[in-house]
């Protein structure tokens, strides 16, 4: 086998193995220059995982060469193709920028590492987005958070371990619900493969034992995606976390979670069983509205621009699961497209926060007062990401809410309609908070000097800036990959 | 299997889940609650490994004698599984350990209470700055 | 040069303008001349697409395809081209008039203001050009998001809260109700483009028809119809250039045209004269009209006024709209070119008198017409044509509009034309008695400045000429307007 043949695999294995390499270095900057090589050879590999499987169909890797269902099988279709793109591309983009924000935030003695421990976080996440085995997704799981939980105690604030402490108990809950999850179905099919339940369970979906599974799962997950009211980790998390563990988790963390919810849900228990018996769909969608509209209220309110942002975060994870829950391929289409979108948004917003910490310290509403002469392109940034996340065009956050409306009105929910729109006016009250205390709000007369962020941090911003623009603009690849993705959950379903 | 006594490793279990989950709610104390979670991932692992059995089954070591053996897969995953809980437990003691440093406390209310106080103090010098501004 | 090559040179001008303007902001007089060049080299452009058009044809240029079926693209049509050729006109003339006010008035940031002026002319020509009603929405907020700078200018509290006002209303309208009754027009028939004669099949039934014409006029927030108006008295913290352009011709007439092209290109004049909604809408509109002209007997404050005016002067263009028929469509097209000229002189009087006699409030005016006969003589005209009296540019576009609710037979559009016009003179013409024959005030302090500085004079003498001028000379406007409605 060449090594092509081994690109499945390649993605999570280089930095499962760059992770000891950092620690056994121990000393920063080879350990950055590990971490960074490591993530872009995943981003490549990525790459070329998706134009493989655009072009001959669904991957099928056989670990060590054991054939499924007895062995670990790595599946990778259209989604997984897509979701492991936006995860390694996003660490890619957050590797440039960690350099000077992660020097500044953290004891250089810990530095390397933590770049070990955030290049597992990594290597879980994209785990779980290329394994067929549903125990092999617990596993990666479990890799990515604990990684997780040691990454966000070193935020400077001491807040942070708390946070992480917080996060470590739901989390730890979350996925030991999952892990009862695969144990109820392989107590009714004797497989753990997602292709075998898929075909197994249908003949068992009747059974106490099976919904019992089922709920585990949807439970599990949701309090690994933060969905609401199993959300109440994520804001303390990501405010206290240090800036580029907040950006890199913050736009692939919670979307992997959503991955696994399609997964599971769409795939393994299938459409007719999630949505259709069980009455998931109302769940779902009444969840992701009342996420919607309560997360964005709170949101409005905050000062620390992290944690408001993290609360805007639980509401456009609403938006995704308000997709899911619409039940129809476009309202899929739009949970998926906001995927990848809002991994866009999101990282380039905390990245540009980052930026600001970097240079003032912290990021309250008080920083901002005239950031916008001061960091002028950080704040352009900042603006332009937040217009994605209000859903103005031209801009990649209008094209998932154009789908997330189309798809409410194909099931004739106007009211829906009415609440998504809604949240897009808080968003836009919250956002412009920002926006008036940066531009036309003075400087306060003691407020230190101030230069523009360095050219390693507004590169990386800039780069995810201009594909929320792009990507506003051309959306070939990520409509079209992600109505195909949603064709094909929904097709196999039913 | 359908009476509803059910099977009595189900209900074993399900009350050591139950009682770790109570700990982990009731409990201030930080590292108390990490006990309680052990004690529920625990439950989880005493579920998979009972699983495994096969009425009347063997162990699953191949012998031409024996026909009918137990399930060895569910304990190899468990065997997984403890590795992951056991580094969970580390984290999160590791995690205490660190707090009770910054804070000199593991109690979760005093840790409340300091970080309500900082951040009061923080927000009565930012109305304090902004009246002296007016 | 080509039709595609022209709508590409029409869009990236202004915006080239606004790069060159932050490039020389060291060198306010070059920048300020990067603007003046821009804005004749803009109306040279527009009018050349203009004199080149062929009706039938239309060039259509395809910036990008965002939704399979759904483009970014630009197609002129007659209305959109009568609103871009006003617009790229007066920009020019207003940065003449913005150099002399900026700079007397001592403005801070004014980099920012010629800069955030050019985007937003840029997203006016895009506004007018559109192809298809995705295109508008997107130009549409645009520039609400470019014209933010511009009423916050001053920073301060003031302006804050107006800006607040401002966007949040015209957003909250376009978000909540244009872009719902867009994906819902979307996801019944597929299309989004202008077409003549309207989009809608016979399946859909009058209730939805209705449901979305109201979502398509309330959602238009710059319009200003009542209750969704109070962004307009808002934005005049901003500095006066902004009030005049901004104000009175682009921003609230982008309001109005969207209305008109709704009507006429998304529904169709038939449909709209079935529906029950255009009814209310009629009444709205009229209600609208008296209401503001009411409350802008009330004011005092020049500006205020003028923006009350402005209120009761745009939904005289959606009455037009809502009536259904050919004239009613033609007045409301003619209106948004004639009210411009008005306006826009009226405007830039506030300015001139509040820069050099520092008076902002009606009650001061006394007498001023003797010192500032120039700027109160603009003014008298531009009251003429507010009014709807010959020999100004508003009495065209009110007999169009007259005619139109003649032919629907809408008694209640006529009476309140007719009432409207009474209220128009009682709150303007006053004011021009006060200037030219009240003995100034004792009192004041204020009585030794002369005439406004040259290139404000300029500006306001040349628009209100145009006023006039357009009044003998109505032909070219009167052609595109009836272009609209008369082409298959």
């Amino acid at each position: 086998m060449t090594l092509i043949d081994h690109l499945p695999v390649l993605a999570v294995i280089v930095p499962l193995l760059a992770a000891p390499l950092c620690v056994l270095i121990d000393r920063a900057r080879p350990a950055w220059l590990i971490a960074l090589a490591a993530s872009w050879l995943s981003f490549g590999a990525a790459i070329l995982l998706l134009l493989q499987v655009t072009q001959s169909g669904t991957i099928s890797y056989h670990l060590g060469g054991w054939p499924p269902p007895w062995g670990i099988e790595y599946r990778i279709d259209l989604l997984s193709a897509y979701v492991l793109l936006i995860v390694t591309a996003i660490a890619a983009v957050v590797m440039v920028f960690a350099w000077h924000s992660v020097e500044s935030e953290i004891p250089s003695e810990r530095i390397a590492r933590f770049y070990a421990a955030l290049l597992l976080a990594f290597a879980g996440l994209a785990g779980i987005t290329t394994t067929g085995d549903a125990f092999n997704v617990f596993v990666f799981l479990e890799i990515s958070s604990l990684a997780s939980y040691a990454i966000i105690s070193m935020g400077r604030d001491r807040r942070a371990l708390n946070a992480a402490f917080q996060y470590l108990m739901m989390g730890t809950i979350g996925a030991t619900f999952i892990l009862i999850g695969i144990g109820f179905l392989y107590m009714m099919t004797g497989t753990l493969n997602m292709q075998d339940l898929a075909a197994l369970l249908p003949e068992v979906s009747d059974t106490r034992t099976v919904r019992a599974g089922f709920a585990f799962l949807t439970v599990g997950i949701g309090l690994k995606l933060a969905l609401f009211p199993l959300h109440l980790w994520l804001p303390n998390a990501y405010a206290y976390a240090p800036s580029t563990v907040t950006a890199f988790l913050a736009a692939t963390a919670t979307k992997v979670a959503v991955y696994a919810l399609l997964r599971v849900l769409l795939d393994v228990f299938g459409v007719e069983f999630s949505l259709q018996a069980m009455p998931l769909n109302l769940i779902l969608m009444v969840l992701g509205l009342v996420g919607i509209v309560s997360a964005s209220l709170v949101a409005v309110f905050q000062d620390d621009i992290k944690r408001m942002l993290a609360y805007s975060s639980v509401a456009q994870i609403g938006y995704m699961v308000l997709g899911i829950g619409l039940a129809n391929t476009t309202g899929v289409t739009a949970a998926i497209l906001h995927v990848f979108n809002h991994a866009l948004m999101k990282g380039a917003l905390f990245l540009a926060l980052g930026a600001i910490a970097y240079r003032l310290g912290t990021a309250t509403l008080r920083d901002f007062a005239g950031l916008g002469r001061r960091m002028p392109w950080t704040m352009a940034a900042i603006v332009i990401g937040g217009l994605s996340l209000i859903g103005v065009p031209p801009t990649a956050g209008f094209i998932s809410k154009w789908y997330l409306v189309l798809g409410t009105l194909e099931q004739g929910l106007w009211p829906v309609t009415l609440l998504v729109l809604f949240g897009s006016l808080l968003a836009l009250i919250y956002v412009w908070k920002l926006v008036e205390a940066a531009y036309f709000k003075p400087a306060p007369a003691n407020a230190p000097a101030v230069a523009e962020a360095p050219l390693s941090m507004l590169i990386p911003v800039w780069l995810l800036v201009g594909a929320n623009v792009y990507f506003g603009i051309h959306t070939d690849i990520s409509v079209g990959v992600a109505s195909q993705a949603a064709t094909q959950l929904m097709g196999a379903g039913g | 299997m359908n009476e509803l006594p059910g099977l009595y490793n189900d209900w074993v279990a399900i009350f050591l889940m139950m009682a770790g989950f109570y700990v982990v709610i009731s409990q201030g104390n930080l590292v108390k609650k990490l006990v309680g979670l052990a004690l529920f991932q625990t439950s989880v692992f005493i579920l998979y490994i009972s699983l495994g059995k096969v009425a009347g089954g063997h162990a699953p070591i191949y012998d031409p004698a024996i026909a009918i053996y137990s399930n060895p897969l569910p304990h190899v995953l468990i065997l997984t599984a403890i590795v992951v809980g056991v580094a969970t437990t580390a984290v999160g003691l590791a995690l205490v350990v660190r707090i009770h440093e910054a804070y000199g406390s593991v109690e979760e209310d005093d840790i409340q209470a300091a970080d309500e106080a900082e951040s009061t103090a923080s927000s009565s010098e930012a109305s304090a700055e902004e009246d002296a501004k007016q | 040069m080509s039709g595609t090559t022209l709508l590409s040179l029409i869009l990236a001008v202004p915006l080239l303008a606004a790069i060159g303007v932050v490039l020389t902001r060291a060198n306010p007089n070059l920048r300020e001349g990067v603007s003046i060049g821009a804005g004749v080299i803009l109306f040279a452009l527009v009018a050349t697409l203009t004199g080149n058009m062929d009706w039938h044809a239309p060039p259509t240029l395809v910036l990008a395809e965002p939704v399979p079926g759904l483009a970014l693209a630009l197609t002129p049509e007659p209305l959109g081209v009568l609103f871009a050729l006003i617009a790229s006109f007066l920009w020019p003339i207003t940065t003449i008039y913005a150099l002399g006010y900026m700079r007397a008035h001592h403005e801070q940031n004014q980099t920012r203001f010629y800069t955030a002026f050019a985007v937003s002319i840029g997203a006016t020509m895009g506004i007018a050009l559109a192809g298809n009603m995705f295109t508008l929405f997107v130009f549409y907020e645009i520039l609400s998001v470019a014209t933010y700078p511009l009423v916050t200018h001053a920073g301060t509290d003031k302006a804050k809260q107006a800006g607040r006002i401002y966007l949040g209303l015209l957003m909250s309208t376009s978000i909540g109700f244009m872009l719902f009754a867009m994906i819902w027009t979307w996801q019944l028939t597929g299309t989004l483009d202008f077409t003549h004669g309207g989009v809608f099949g016979e399946e859909v039934s009058e209730g939805v028809l209705s449901i979305l014409l109201l979502l398509y006029v309330l959602g238009t927030g710059k319009a200003a119809l009542m209750p969704f108006h109070r962004w307009l008295p808002a934005a005049m913290v901003a500095p006066t250039p902004v009030s005049a352009l901004l104000h009175a011709v682009a921003v609230v007439k982008a309001g109005v045209f969207t209305v008109l092209k709704v009507s006429v290109y998304i529904f169709g004049t038939d449909t709209i004269a079935r529906i029950a909604a255009a009814d209310w809408l009629l009444v709205l509109a009229g209600f609208t009209i008296l209401m503001a002209s009411l409350i802008a007997l009330r004011k005092d404050n020049l500006k205020a006024r003028l923006a009350y005016s402005t209120i009761s002067q745009l939904s005289y263009i959606v009455l037009g709209a809502m009536l259904g028929v050919a004239a009613g469509a033609i007045g409301g097209g003619m209106h948004i070119a004639m009210h411009a000229f008005g306006k826009i002189t009226l405007f830039f009087c506030a300015g001139a008198i509040m820069v050099t006699a520092h008076k902002t409030k009606v009650s001061e005016l006394n007498g001023i017409g003797r010192r500032m006969p120039w700027t109160m003589g603009a003014f008298a005209i531009g009251s003429i044509s507010m009014i709807g009296a010959p020999p100004a540019a508003g009495f065209i576009s009110k007999w169009y509009l007259l005619m139109g609710a003649l032919d629907a037979q809408q008694l209640f559009a006529i009476a309140v034309i007719v009432i409207s016009t009474v209220l128009n003179a009682a709150y303007f013409m006053p004011i021009v008695y006060a200037a030219f024959f009240k003995a100034p005030d004792d009192s004041d302090t204020h009585a030794d400045h002369g005439e406004a500085v040259l290139p404000i004079r300029l500006a306001l003498i040349a628009t209100a000429t145009l006023a006039v001028l357009v009044f003998f000379f109505p032909g070219a406007p009167l052609a595109l307007v009836q272009q609209m409605v008369a082409s298959p």
